[in-house]
């Protein structure tokens, strides 16, 4: 009876736990701040250097970039941050204390998924704001846009989230855990069209690469919710792709998913 | 006292690598009884208590806890448990009342966390962040989230590291409470020996993997029977001083010159006991 109770309470338990992670966040103003900025900062500062319209359409850089840094955005605050606080987590004692608590290990993971959603929504929308006010960015008012921007944020967002928390175990600490996640975040920015545009510019070599991953295919996502169908020549191939869009953020949702439940250690190296 | 012992271990042996920490360790904790577990650095005290409260895998050996095999033990196991683990860093940015309360959450019949952060003496903390927490505060913190749950089965490792003395004393009470009042049973390690000889019915010291000596305090390792009589003549060792005295006075017909009868502390025995395997 009371292992039903408590497994029943798994929901509840992981609503308190994003509870408790959110003060935690939002209490530490130097990592907020940081946090949230890197993209915007980025995105303000390539926006700026670069100007012009893409041949063909009326699309300035900064426009075409503007949803593809909601993309990386949200790689940020999944992949990367996960990736780093599951490794602190690890390291200051928390999943220890935790695994000594009559606690589902499921509540943890909705604790810290609910966190980085609520986290990653603030994100895109402060990123929304800076392209709309800063760069012309038109919000689209056709709902049908806005439903696919609704799957792939979900989407990518659950596959970000997953591979953060599958990365966080490779890292053997919290003080290498920001290079771990970085160094893969960083590159496929670049060889996603995110931090080098339009994406059809890439060397093939990298666009397969850069293909392989879900950054890419959330850029292109949220670049058909935001931008004309006018750049589409500036793409890979002249088409926004939302079939293949959704099959392979979904694959990589489930490929995430299996490398957590096969990588994921509650315990440190040292700890065995 | 009942049949069913709280902790049973047999033979438990753990290796990390080359490095052996536990050679064939044997332990039994009665229900309601405060055990002290003693030795020096390194002798495999964490080892012990982290594989008892089911945070370490074991290389052989059974062990029950409460009944259970704690490598396989479910959440409600872990409900009747609580842990006050060494070196904890986190909950930084939440204040104490935050913390206490959020982990009374995951408890069947928690005590109430206010009471929880009373017993432990922090209440002039409790609207306090844990990261302004001096060491000392931060360790009653991690008690007082240890006993939240209200469990049957207590483990404290190392848990007065960094109390003042005024807060060591409030500590010892606190536990003796638990026992008493609640009839909690109590596993510590520790390397204050007074705290020992203070909080617990039994002592078992352990040095390099295994069980050296164990027993009352006050008996531990023949202690009652090693006190030694001196005077301006001569020394002896003797379990019956009052006798030996007795016969000094005779002897010296009126009081016996520089006369000094001293039991070994526990101190002393401890020292004794783990000289050779240090």
């Amino acid at each position: 009876m009371r292992t039903f109770a408590l497994r029943r309470s798994a929901a509840l338990l992981g609503l308190h736990r994003a509870g408790v992670e959110l003060k935690t966040f939002f209490r530490e103003r130097d990592a907020v701040v940081f946090t949230l900025s890197l993209p915007i900062v980025v995105f303000v500062l390539l926006g700026a250097m670069f100007d012009g319209v893409y041949p063909g359409s009326d699309v300035t850089t900064a426009q075409y970039l503007a949803p593809s840094m909601i993309a990386a955005g949200v790689a940020s605050t999944t992949f990367v941050n996960l990736g780093t606080g599951i490794a602190a987590d690890r390291d200051d004692g928390t999943l220890k204390r935790l695994r000594g608590m009559p606690m589902p290990p499921s509540a943890y993971f909705l604790g810290k998924a609910v966190t980085a959603l609520l986290i990653t929504v603030v994100e895109a929308g402060l990123l929304l704001v800076i392209g709309v006010v800063g760069f012309d960015l038109t919000v689209p008012t056709d709902p049908a846009r806005w439903l696919t921007f609704g799957w792939v944020f979900l989407l990518g967002v659950t596959a970000c989230s997953l591979l953060g928390i599958a990365v966080s175990s490779l890292a053997g600490s919290a003080r290498s855990a920001a290079a771990v996640t970085n160094l893969p975040y960083l590159v496929l920015a670049f060889i996603s069209g995110i931090y080098f545009t339009p994406v059809g510019q890439l060397p093939g070599p990298l666009v397969t690469a850069g293909s392989l991953f879900p950054l890419k295919w959330m850029a292109q996502g949220f670049r058909s919710v935001f931008l004309p169908d006018t750049i589409l020549a500036q793409e890979v191939v002249p088409s926004w792709e939302h079939g293949r869009i959704a099959l392979v953020l979904a694959a990589w949702c489930i490929g995430g998913l299996v490398l957590c439940l096969t990588t994921f250690r509650w315990r440190g190296r040292r700890d065995r | 006292m009942t049949e069913n012992p709280a902790v049973r271990v047999r033979g438990l042996r753990k290796a990390y690598g080359p490095v052996t920490a536990l050679t064939d360790l044997d332990l039994d904790v009665a229900t309601g009884e405060v055990l002290a577990l003693l030795g020096p650095n390194g002798a495999g005290k964490t080892s012990a208590v982290e594989i008892l409260a089911g945070h370490r895998d074991r290389d052989g050996g059974t062990v029950s806890v409460l009944g259970r095999d704690p490598g396989h033990a479910g959440l409600d196991w872990r409900a009747e448990i609580g842990i006050v683990p060494q070196h904890c860093a986190d909950l930084g940015e939440l204040t104490v009342r935050e913390s206490v309360r959020h982990f009374a959450r995951y408890f069947p019949r928690p005590r109430d966390p206010d009471e929880a952060i009373e017993l432990v003496g922090l209440t002039g903390k409790a609207g306090a962040r844990v990261r302004t927490l001096s060491g000392g505060q931060r360790r009653r913190l991690d008690v007082a989230i240890g006993v939240v749950g209200r469990p049957r089965l207590l483990f404290l490792d190392e848990p007065t590291t960094g109390f003042d003395p005024q807060a060591r004393r409030r500590f010892w009470g606190l536990i003796r409470s638990l026992a008493g009042r609640d009839g909690t049973t109590v596993l510590l390690t520790t390397h204050h020996l007074e705290e020992a000889e203070e909080l617990a019915d039994r002592i078992v010291v352990i040095a390099a993997g295994r069980v050296v000596a164990e027993g009352e305090p006050a008996t531990l390792a023949g202690r009652a029977s090693r006190t030694l009589v001196r005077w301006a003549d001569g020394a002896q060792n003797t379990d019956d001083p009052a006798a030996l005295v007795a016969e000094l006075t005779r002897r010296y017909g009126g009081p016996v010159p520089g006369l000094t009868v001293t039991r070994p502390s526990l101190e002393d025995v401890y020292l004794d006991l783990i000289g050779d395997h240090s």
